[in-house]
């Protein structure tokens, strides 16, 4: 993925272990330019940190055998620091119940700092298991020593080093040793990582370390923090993203208001805040009450008329353009295959604006002291918004310190930390820290939505009414292109640069001899908002469209659609698979279609009115495929067409499942959100703006619409790929197939509506 | 200058009547594990419990408090807010973990009432709690658990 490669290489790394003061600290990453790896080793054992190594992973044991491990990866339900330090822990041979984890603020020596794309353990794997077998290394020298033996003789597991009968406790190696140790990355490379069948940790039952503080209102979220002298800030949003300028505040009625300070209008070099203004009060309540009192006038940027109807129709016509876009597969020749076709058949798909809704507002606590921005919010992509930091506050980055916290609810929406932004300005401005706090309402006015879509389908077929090749032309607003357009992707033809974000998950796995995508960006759409990444960002679009229309595809040519999948899983050519990311390839997601079709009970007689769908997805990218295959139950009532989804079966290989029950809980999630986008959730623009922006009419799921769940994960020690996201994505499909299959009407909008 | 009792201690807000109850817990009394979200009574990260009866304190003015007792997710001490509280980790439920207070102060109430509930009563009076990670399932399986005297 372009993201991936461009993240810096790290160079030089090395592994450095050294005693400081009663502990010892370890850490791999790299040695900085300038410096040695013996000062940074010294450096490291004396500070406890340094600034001439940049660790990715860096973790402490004490001198009483407990083990801190450092994680840079946002925590925001997927107990992640459970998971990562799992992996750090099982090689290292560590006491689990000795471990703790700490949520690291933003610091250069991190380096690139996000939480996304369903990554964190795919992409942290073989580092933490390096670091991890490093650090047992060391710890099995000190200790082989001390038990008078060769090191080749021990084992390290508990929180111990064994040899035989004997042992000796990481917390005596630590406290009666001054180690000093480093690796290079050649020696890393050719570390003694654990065979599967050796691990005592990864993949076996745990509690996850964020729970406990999660049941008794300890856990404290970027919402909750405070400082002393803080003053409250509330925003007030311009009637469009862009270009709405302000022309007059007047905050004549808000002045009777006890603790009413002022409004302030910002001004945000960075452009991202455009005509804004924030209302400040010595108490939250206060400034709620002001925000109503103060009357703004503003002239409204050029998308105040836009509509979602408008956003829709300019996706239409540019998915209707054969050369619009961007072309991200070709192969064969699809235009040689409609020209020959006996038939053609054409479907338009469409999903509408989603919210992230996540629980916890938009919020940030921001100090501006001695020069440099503290800023207290939970965020999940640190490294994106601290250039936009920079340039809003016209400081270089290093004079900015994201402190990270509990995330209310990530899914995408903490990618982009633009509510930093207006906090920051005002603290500068005010001279005291700031609170910003978005109700409801503007959390979702300035919400990074994902975007409407259009995808347009052409199938040719031959005389035979065999599928004979299939056009896939995709528009929606690009989260990438706003915000990190140096991730765009070059186009397989080297024409013209696409949001891989936007339309992964057409790049499937099934074998087509005539095969095009077309990714389009909807303009109008990138005008009117902010296009923002939302769990599972473009397969949970693309796979509505591409799993929907695999079933319609298969109903022409009067195949089973699991008989139809099966066909074109074949693993054939590209789709082979390549390790270590996806060995097997196409026929680990026949296998898991094979389980979850047998496990449901596909094909059985079912009463009037109810019906089985099936749909498949491959996780986030074709470089991190988690194979996954849903079965949807549904009943559509005759009268008056609701739609009640009995059961939903999903058969999930992932590879290595690190933290099973964390993965079984994001899996329910994930398929729950699934069911939500399908059938609950959804808005429109009007105005230029998202219609729903509250629970009165913003419904996502509710425990009453939860069906019984059934959902497996395949056994696999292969690379673990990603979790959080994919079991989201064949979820509406498979609900929209059943719902064919129950009724013979073909849905192709989400929401789905009868 | 308002009066009431918080998690058993008496407490005075000097907040004007009609301020929400919650900005007075959390901003001014400092208990933090109530939560905002909607704003608007409808997702019920905000819920305490008054008197007992859990109500949503984003939309409660401080006021109708006077003289009661307001208890929260810190001094939820009841014995089923203690299984409730086991069984959330026991079944593991919280994710992102922000709707929890709410939804253990809600739980507690429904067991207060109700000690062996069915699905259709967990359904009834669990509905008027959003959880945006839609941990449900484990939210129903641990109410039944403390239900069942485990997690206690």
């Amino acid at each position: 993925m372009a993201l991936r490669k461009q993240i810096p290489a790290i160079s030089r790394r090395t592994f450095l272990a050294g005693t400081a003061g009663t502990t010892l600290v370890m850490g791999l990453g790299a040695v900085l330019p300038g410096c040695s790896r013996e000062d940074a080793a010294s450096d490291l054992a004396a500070a406890g940190a340094s600034k001439q190594f940049a660790p990715t992973v860096w973790f402490v044991v004490d001198g009483t055998g407990g083990v801190l491990i450092n994680i840079a990866k946002a925590e925001m339900g997927q107990h992640v620091g459970t998971a990562l330090a799992r992996i750090v822990a099982d090689e290292l041979g560590a006491d689990w119940s000795k471990v703790t984890v700490k949520h690291v603020d933003t610091d250069p020596k991190w380096g690139y700092m996000v939480t996304g794309g369903s990554w964190s353990v795919f992409t942290s794997f073989a580092m933490l298991s390096q670091a991890g077998a490093a650090g047992r290394t060391v710890l099995i020298e000190e200790g082989a020593r001390m038990l008078g033996v060769e090191a080749s003789a021990c084992k390290a597991h508990g929180g111990k080093i064994y040899a035989g009968e004997k042992s000796v406790s990481f917390a005596d190696i630590v406290a009666k040793n001054d180690i000093s140790r480093t690796f290079t990355d050649e020696e890393l490379g050719a570390m003694p990582i654990k065979p599967a069948n050796e691990r005592r940790l990864i993949g076996k039952q745990t509690a996850a370390l964020d729970v406990p503080a999660k049941t008794n209102g300890e856990a404290v979220y970027g919402f909750d923090t405070e400082l002393p002298d803080m003053v409250y800030a509330h925003p007030l949003i311009p009637p469009t993203r862009y270009g709405s300028t302000l022309n007059s505040i007047d905050d004549t009625a808000a002045k009777d208001i006890p603790g009413y300070v002022r409004t302030l209008a910002l001004n945000d070099p960075s452009g991202i805040l455009q005509g804004w203004a924030v209302v400040i009060a010595e108490n939250y309540p206060a400034a709620m009450r002001a925000a109503k009192a103060v009357e703004v006038d503003w002239a409204a940027g050029p998308t105040a008329s836009v509509s979602e109807a408008d956003i829709l129709a300019e996706g239409a016509k540019l998915a209707a353009d054969p050369t619009s876009g961007v072309k991200v597969v070709d192969d064969g020749d699809v235009v040689v295959a409609r020209k020959s076709a006996a038939k053609v058949h054409t479907a338009t798909y469409r999903t509408s604006t989603v919210l992230h809704f996540t629980l916890e507002p938009q919020n940030a606590l921001v100090e501006y002291v001695d020069g440099v921005f503290h800023i207290h919010s939970g965020n999940q992509w640190q490294s994106l918004i601290l250039p936009f930091l920079a340039a809003a506050l016209e400081v270089p980055e290093s004079n900015i310190v994201i402190h990270q916290y509990y995330l209310g609810g990530g899914f995408g929406r903490r990618l982009f930390g633009d509510q930093m932004i207006p906090a920051a300005l005002a603290a500068r401005e005010l001279g005291r820290p700031v609170k910003l706090i978005f109700q409801r309402a503007e959390d979702s006015r300035f919400d990074c939505v994902r975007s409407p879509s259009v995808a347009k389908f052409d199938a040719s077929f031959d005389s035979k009414g065999q599928l004979t090749g299939i056009e896939h032309a995709a528009a929606a607003g690009w989260p990438t292109l706003a915000m990190a357009p140096g991730f765009l992707a070059p186009g397989v033809d080297g024409n013209g640069k696409f949001d891989t974000f936007s339309i992964s998950g057409a790049d499937h796995w099934y074998t087509l001899p005539n095969h095009r995508v077309r990714a389009i960006n909807n303009d109008l759409a990138q005008r009117t908002f902010l296009p923002g990444w939302l769990r599972s960002v473009g397969p949970g679009w693309i796979g509505w469209g591409v799993e929907s229309f695999m079933d319609e595809v298969a109903a022409m040519t009067g195949e089973d659609p699991v008989a139809f999948r099966l066909a074109r899983l074949d693993a054939a050519g590209k789709n082979a698979g390549t390790a270590p990311n996806s060995v097997g390839g196409a026929s680990r997601l026949a296998a898991a279609l094979k389980d979850v079709t047998k496990r449901s009970g596909w094909g059985k007689e079912l009463p009037a009115g109810e019906g089985m769908g099936v749909a498949v997805s491959q996780g986030q990218e074709r470089n991190m495929p988690t194979w996954t295959a849903c079965v949807a139950h549904v009943a559509v009532d005759a009268a008056t067409k609701a739609v009640t989804v009995k059961k939903i079966w999903q058969t999930i290989d992932c590879g290595t499942v690190v933290h099973p029950d964390g993965a079984m809980a994001q899996a329910e999630g994930a398929t729950l959100w699934g069911l939500s986008l399908a059938l609950h959730e959804g808005t429109v623009f009007q105005n230029g703006e998202v219609k729903d922006q509250n629970l009165n009419t913003y419904q996502p799921l509710r425990m009453a619409d939860v069906p019984e769940l059934d959902i497996k994960f395949m056994e696999s020690s292969e690379f673990p790929t990603g979790l959080g996201e994919p079991p989201l994505i064949a979820v509406p499909p498979a609900i929209g197939n059943a719902i064919f299959a129950a009724t013979g009407t073909r849905v192709r909008d989400l929401p789905i509506r009868l | 200058m308002i009066e009431f009792e918080l998690n058993g201690q008496t407490v005075t807000s000097e907040s004007p009547p009609d301020t929400p109850l919650l900005w007075v817990i959390r901003d001014e009394l400092k208990l933090k594990g109530t939560k905002y979200a909607c704003g608007i009574a409808m997702c019920g990260a905000c819920t305490v419990h008054l008197d007992g009866t859990p109500l949503r304190s984003c939309v409660t003015p401080v006021s109708a408090a006077e003289n009661r007792a307001v208890t929260t997710i810190e001094g939820l001490k009841t014995a089923q807010g203690k299984a409730l509280q086991s069984a959330w980790v026991e079944e593991q439920v919280p994710q992102c973990g922000y709707c929890q207070s709410g939804q253990i102060m809600q739980a507690a109430n429904l067991l207060a009432k109700n000690p062996n509930p069915s699905d259709a009563d967990i359904d009834k009076a669990m509905n008027g709690n959003v959880c945006r990670c839609m941990a449900y399932v484990r939210i129903k399986k641990a109410i039944k658990s403390a239900a069942n005297g485990g997690g206690a």
